[in-house]
């Protein structure tokens, strides 16, 4: 039903409308409202025989999923940020017993410094888990995702991570046509386990594996994932057949093909990228947009199809790997064959630094003439930065950045506001 | 594409604010975005919340920069906050105060707006009146539909009732009337 309503309300409804089981969630912003929205519809027995249980701490919220996701049930969660780190352990026991859990991660940074905003930190932290990550534009897609979210768990007999951008997604409004029981009814069907534990035919999950087999089991993992290549197109086709919209797929092309700078990205800021674009356009630019919708298992030949006639990439993403530069930059640099293009790496809207047309702009008018340094930290504040190195070089004692940066930049509003 | 700017504190209802604006605008059949900036949530820190209406599907995720409309939930955010940024010169300019303008020391930036742009509203008063509490959120809404024409003000009471129920939602109702009427007089 198309309602104007807020993007974790969005989400919770269509995980409510997948019949899950057994939810097991630990309250952390920006996801907080996802799970607060499912825990009253199961009180009020809106969600079949669904169980919501209430656990210490994330740690305990993956360990149940695990638990009920190995006895067949159809298991659901949802963290963000440090939570996600709390549970990491059991978050890579999840998918190394290919237990087709889905959790919505609320894309929060990660500290210290202490941030509640938005950036990819913490599912990329994962990254490497095993789990297929699957990246959404709009509260739309968050929606329609998850369906097709529990219906790849399922069929890949892996677990899947739905990544919204907090606040930007999960916090706001908009029009969201929530997937109708009927509908998911048809399009997803009961779950059938590929391994059930049971008392009366037993088996170990997660056993011990010594040298002799390891990298089998590993490789096993990632063929496993690459499988999920072919499912992920497949049920987009039919999600769009069953629903009539195009939500979910390997990646999206926006005129990437004929492009001569592409940029590529993920998220929410595929949404301000367009219209930026459109400008750039209008004004005689060749420039197209690729989002990657499967950040893993990663989209390669799609993604070599979608840049063969590019003449630069320009890879803008919310994290950063300290020490290296862009992470998405350096999937997509190793994802290229035509090893002659280059790929500029561009890091902005950390921590929730707003990610703005005008900014955009700025830097992209730079990255078509070649013009932008390696790595590029979008919109950052160069003179904060030289007082802070400079500081750090002049005195003894410094302390720490983060508070003597903030007390700067507090000083410079100051004398801002006085001098208006 | 008519784009609203909200700055309150936080408790005063800025960021529902912005979704029953949403809402209501759906009502209407038109799109329409809700996002809100959060800091430390705690009572009395400054909260800002964006709204965007418009006919077509709406993509933009920034935070409204160039507001055509800005609401002021509390007058003391003119000294402590940039709430003019970007507010362009034939903007709308909508406060809580039951104060005259004079007495809120913005002269440069009234200056500059169109006869008929600015409106106050005692919108903390007929709250407290109405509600037993100090939440100007609806009355500013009420208002708002008097002085732009974007939207009804019987979308406003829907979208009212779909976020409170009982007789709070029937205060705040006789608050937003209260607040349009008012607008409308002035």
């Amino acid at each position: 039903m198309l309602q104007q309503i807020e993007g974790s309300a969005a989400v919770a409804q269509a995980v409510a409308a997948c019949r899950p089981e057994v939810i097991a969630a630990y309250p952390i912003t920006p996801q907080t409202h996802i799970v607060e929205g499912l825990g009253d519809m199961v009180k009020r027995g809106l969600v079949g025989n669904c169980q919501f249980l209430n656990v210490e701490s994330e740690f305990g919220a993956m360990s149940v999923c695990i638990g009920s996701s190995a006895t067949g049930a159809r298991t659901y969660t949802a963290t963000s940020s440090q939570g996600m780190l709390f549970m990491m352990e059991a978050v890579y026991n999840a998918s190394g017993m290919g237990l087709p859990i889905v959790m919505t991660v609320g894309n929060r940074a990660i500290g210290t410094p202490i941030n509640i905003w938005n950036d990819w930190s913490d599912s990329m932290a994962a990254r490497d888990a095993a789990w297929i990550q699957l990246f959404v534009e709009d509260n739309q897609q968050a929606a329609d995702v998850h369906v097709q979210a529990f219906r790849l768990a399922e069929a890949a007999s892996l677990p899947v991570m739905v990544c919204m951008d907090g606040f930007i997604l999960t916090h706001a409004y908009t029009r969201v046509d929530v997937p109708e029981q009927a509908v998911v009814d048809r399009f997803l069907p009961a779950f059938e386990p590929r391994q059930v534990l049971d008392p009366a035919a037993p088996i170990t999950m997660g056993a011990m594996v010594g040298p002799e087999a390891f990298a089998e089991v590993r490789f096993l993992a990632h063929y496993k994932q690459l499988e999920a290549l072919d499912l992920i197109p497949r049920h987009a086709v039919e999600f769009e057949a069953l629903f009539g919209r195009d939500s979910g797929g390997l990646l999206k092309s926006f005129d990437a093909e004929e492009k001569s700078t592409v940029v590529v990205s993920m998220g929410s800021v595929i949404g301000t990228l367009k219209s930026v674009l459109a400008d750039m356009r209008q004004d005689g630019t060749s420039i197209g947009l690729l989002s990657i919708r499967s950040y893993r298992p990663f989209p390669k030949q799609k993604l070599n199809d979608a840049l063969a006639n590019a003449k630069r990439v320009i890879v803008f993403e919310k994290c950063l790997a300290v020490g290296m530069g862009g992470i998405l930059a350096a999937d997509v640099r190793m994802a290229l064959t035509n090893l002659a293009v280059p790929v500029y790496s561009v890091i902005g809207g950390l921590g929730g630094r707003p990610i703005t047309q005008e900014n955009l702009r700025r830097m992209l008018d730079k990255g078509v003439h070649d013009q932008l340094e390696e790595p590029h930290f979008h919109d950052l504040n160069v003179e904060v930065v030289h007082r802070e190195l400079e500081r750090l070089r002049d005195i003894q004692r410094p302390g720490p950045s983060a508070e003597s940066i903030l007390r700067d930049i507090a000083g410079a509003e100051a004398n801002a506001r006085s001098s208006r | 594409m008519f784009q609203i700017r909200i700055h309150g504190r936080g408790g005063q209802g800025v960021v529902t604010a912005a979704e029953m604006l949403s809402i209501a605008a759906f009502d209407e059949g038109k799109h329409a975005q809700a996002i809100p900036s959060f800091g430390s949530e705690r009572m009395g820190a400054p909260v800002v919340a964006y709204v965007r209406i418009d006919d077509d599907p709406i993509e933009l995720t920034e935070p409204v920069l160039r507001p055509d409309l800005l609401i002021i939930q509390d007058p003391t955010l003119f000294h402590a906050v940039d709430v003019f940024s970007g507010l362009s010169d034939d903007g709308f300019l909508l406060i809580n105060t039951a104060r005259g303008l004079p007495e809120l020391r913005i002269d440069e930036a009234l200056a500059r707006l169109p006869e008929h742009h600015v409106y106050t509203v005692a919108a903390t008063e007929l709250a407290v009146r109405h509600l037993g509490r100090a939440t100007p959120n609806t009355a500013l809404l009420g208002a708002f539909t008097a002085l732009s024409g974007i939207l009804q003000l019987d979308s406003v009471i829907k979208a009212i009732h779909d976020k409170f129920s009982g007789d709070v939602a029937k205060s705040n109702v006789t608050v937003a009337r209260a607040a349009h009427d008012a607008v409308q007089a002035a």
